[in-house]
């Protein structure tokens, strides 16, 4: 196998996404509008971040169940903050990032300092998050000012831009999407950060054997997975207005869904933003096209699982094929 | 007696680019102890694996009770009457002695397992073997003699007549080997066959009735254990002519400046090491498998806790408790299993390079990355790494590239003292000869190493002094001048107590 026919399996994903989409604008009922695509990016900024966050984690070889119910806990506290405790909109957004940045800091601790396996502390902060956001908030639902109102401003920030401003309506939702892809971007693969998140998912021991301070950074991993659990928390609030307790769990799993199409190796050493963002929208588009075409909404989760599975077949087919390749 | 129990005649066992058994002889009678003895590498092992059904052997012939034989498995090895005790032992330390014993076999009633029937089998084998465990028993709350004793009643329940025991006595405290000599001696009353392979000459007067002894893949001799001394077993064991010239006097200068002591060092396996290290020099670790080589500098290293010792740097007490902290002292390790400890394999060469010390190729915000590129292109050309380039997964390279990748990361992280533990092995002729000339090379610029190697030829040609461990402690410290092998041999194996 040449270079440019690997180059080419590169774009098979970006690929599958384009025709995905093409499929469902020829079978689905106004899917090619403007309305289905404001859609697909509402259905993608939360779930977009989360999979941005535990991106990292799965190239360390970890794994962070908490994604859910972090973001949800998140958004609940600093809806509490808003609501409950009269804080200006603003700042209870900043507590809604900062509570996830420290459920991220405490995962982190407690695998890399207490060495406990991340699936175990992340189940139990999963758990953790899910309780505490319900019992702060009073098992009230959590309402985030509505367009219209004065704090409502924070949604032409997070979510479309007003009717009577610049592109009226305009979704810059999607450019903190894009902004928070290339930041994470540059992070993976151009800093000291990035090259430990791989050189630790590769071969923990050489990387600790090569004198790097593998806990510091695998806690820095899980902290920064984090944070982007608070910022899908500022956006789902921005989209979706109430935030109902105890709820979020489940959603940490459509993430690594998106983070697995997506190409990232469950065991760690390699993986892709690029794919992982890709694999979000083949799960929005998917979401959206199959609603157009009439079909009930729980056949998302079915083709969903397929797909999963399928991306995660084609990728071992791939690499034995691969190895077929170098061994001749 | 006029049948043997087993006869193994001509064996040869080829791997891609080594002979690994050249014509090898072996033979066991009934109720006879037979050891198998021979330095790292001789080809004991190999030897025992074809007998398993572990290896196909390539050409010879096994006759097992006067029939020739070919085994395909172990579990084939089994059905005839063939066992092997590994050194490491194949117990499920959270299930019970009888489970264990009957694991894969379970006596059933109906769709359920017979424990009762289990343990009532298992009790009854083990009082026919005169042992006073408990089958109901987890494996676990045994000690690791017990263990060991569990594991040779399981082979036995298999109606074993000839067993392989892999350094059987290597775990065990003195009180537990001469138990275990005792049920060996029982066994052979009742006409069981053992081999018998031990590092420890001093053992086999007290067990064995025959000694074959290995070298470098080949049959050496067969002799009685009477009537031979320790002496002559080592002199058979190293006996081989060097091809490569051993080093004859130090190269180190006069009066070069100690970089580095290790003062009464303890750890798991490390007892009371200390040692010196000077400048330029090269320090050979030599010792048989088990000897605590590689224990003692990982714990000197900080990869694993130390419960005691002081490490001196250039006169400096130095605080090492971690890989870190070692690094940041200037010394680097290149492990005995680079794919597990020395390399990330997935990562390019340019990547694992600069893995020691991104700190230096971090600008405020990203990698320098260009640096990263002309740094690790440099050092490919100078330590002639065969890649494609830079940007190439290790794990495409050979072992000899590999190895010389771990040194590049260690070079440009301008380490002073490097630890080359097992630096050759898995490594072809040609490739070993170039690390040679590099560590050679890296003295002459004033860097200090310690070399451990299982290999003879290669501690007299590259060591300028050589320190011998034997169980954890030191046993012989010597200038490379008055080195031989069957020096460093007798105290390997401690036989001049």
């Amino acid at each position: 196998m040449t270079a440019k026919k690997l180059n080419i399996q590169k774009l098979l994903a970006p690929a599958v996404l384009v025709l995905l989409y093409a499929f469902f604008c020829v079978f689905g009922e106004n899917f090619f509008s403007v309305d289905y695509l404001m859609n697909i990016l509402n259905a993608s900024y939360y779930i977009g971040f989360l999979a941005i966050g535990v991106t990292f984690v799965i190239i360390t070889g970890g794994i962070d169940l908490s994604l859910g119910t972090t973001m949800m806990c998140a958004a609940l506290l600093g809806g509490a903050a808003y609501n409950i405790w009269h804080w200006n909109i603003w700042v209870s957004l900043a507590l809604v990032v900062l509570v996830g940045t420290l459920i991220g800091l405490l995962n982190g601790v407690l695998v890399a300092y207490f060495n406990l396996p991340p699936f175990i502390a992340t189940l139990g902060t999963q758990m953790m998050g899910m309780g505490f956001g319900a019992v702060v908030t009073k098992v009230m639902t959590m309402r985030y000012p509505t367009i219209g109102t004065p704090d409502g401003a924070f949604k032409y920030v997070f979510y479309k831009t007003s009717n009577t401003f610049f592109l009226k309506g305009f979704p810059i939702g999607a450019v903190w999407l894009a902004l928070a892809f290339f930041v994470a971007y540059l992070l993976l693969n151009k800093t000291k950060f990035g090259r430990y998140t791989y050189a630790m998912g590769s071969n923990y021991e050489a990387a600790r054997l090569s004198g790097i301070n593998t806990r510091k950074w695998k806690t820095l991993v899980y902290t920064l997975c984090g944070l982007f659990c608070g910022l899908a928390g500022v956006f789902y609030a921005a989209v979706y207005t109430s935030i109902i307790p105890a709820s979020g769990s489940g959603y940490e799993l459509l993430a690594i869904a998106g983070v697995v199409i997506g190409g990232t190796s469950m065991t760690g050493g390699s993986g892709t933003l690029t794919g992982t963002i890709i694999g979000v929208f083949v799960m929005s588009v998917l979401k959206q096209g199959l609603m157009s075409m009439g079909l009930q909404a729980h056949w998302q989760n079915f083709f969903t699982g397929l797909v999963v599975i399928g991306a995660v077949l084609l990728d071992q087919y791939r690499i034995k094929k691969l190895a077929q390749v170098k061994k001749q | 007696m006029a049948e043997k129990l087993l006869e193994m005649v001509g064996i040869q066992k080829y791997f891609p680019g080594v002979h690994a058994l050249n014509d090898c002889r072996f033979e066991l009678n009934f109720g006879e102890v037979h050891a198998l003895v021979g330095e790292n590498g001789a080809g004991k092992s190999t030897l025992m694996k074809v007998l398993t059904g572990i290896y196909r052997r390539d050409g010879g012939t096994i006759k097992y009770k006067g029939q020739e034989v070919d085994l395909h498995s172990p579990s084939e090895a089994q059905q005839i009457g063939i066992g092997i005790i590994h050194q490491e032992l194949n117990l499920m330390p959270h299930l019970t002695v009888a489970q264990n014993i009957y694991i894969g076999r379970e006596p059933m009633k109906g769709i359920f397992v017979d424990q009762k029937k289990a343990n009532r089998d298992a009790k009854e084998l083990m009082q026919s073997l005169g042992l006073e465990i408990d089958p109901c028993v987890r494996v676990r709350d045994l000690s690791v003699a017990q263990q060991q004793m569990v594991e040779i009643a399981k082979a036995l329940s298999f109606h074993t007549e000839l067993l392989v025991m892999d350094e059987p006595s290597a775990a065990l405290t003195e009180k537990e080997i001469q138990e275990l000599f005792r049920f060996i001696r029982q066994l052979k009353a009742r006409g069981h066959g053992i081999i018998y392979i031990s590092h420890r000459l001093d053992e086999l007067p007290q067990i064995t009735d025959r000694i074959t002894v290995m070298r470098d893949g080949q049959y050496v001799s067969t002799v009685n254990t009477k009537d031979v001394t320790k002496e002559e077993i080592i002199s058979m064991m190293v006996g081989r002519t060097i091809y490569e010239k051993p080093k004859e006097k130090s190269e180190v200068p006069e009066g070069a400046p100690v970089v580095l002591e290790v003062k009464n060092l303890n750890a798991v396996n490390v007892k009371n090491v200390s040692f010196q290290l000077r400048k330029g020099e090269i320090l050979g670790f030599a010792g048989l498998m088990g000897a605590g080589r590689t224990e003692t500098v990982r714990a000197m290293f900080g990869a694993d806790p130390k419960t005691s010792g002081e490490i001196f740097l250039n006169g400096q007490k130095a605080v090492i408790r971690n890989p870190m902290d070692a690094v940041r002292h200037g010394i680097g390790y290149l492990s005995e299993d680079r794919k597990a400890f020395g390399l990330a394999l997935g990562l390019s060469v340019k990547d694992n390079s600069v893995m020691a010390n991104i700190e230096e190729f971090s600008g405020p915000l990203f990698m320098k990355d260009r640096l990263i590129e002309k740094t690790a292109k440099e050092y490919a050309e100078k330590l002639a790494i065969k890649t494609p380039s830079i940007a190439q997964r290790v794990q495409n390279l050979s072992g000899g590239n590999q190895q010389k990748v771990v040194l590049a990361k260690w070079l440009i992280c301008n380490c002073d003292i490097l630890i080359f533990d097992e630096p050759t092995r898995g490594i072809d002729v040609g490739a070993k000869n170039e690390i040679y000339h590099l560590m050679r090379e890296l003295t002459k610029e004033g860097k200090s190493i310690i070399m451990i190697s299982s290999e003879m030829p290669e501690l007299l040609r590259m060591s300028d002094r050589l320190v011998v461990m034997f169980e954890g402690r030191v046993t012989g410290e010597m200038d490379i001048s008055e080195a031989t092998q069957e020096k460093i041999m007798t105290m390997a194996t401690l036989a001049n107590e």
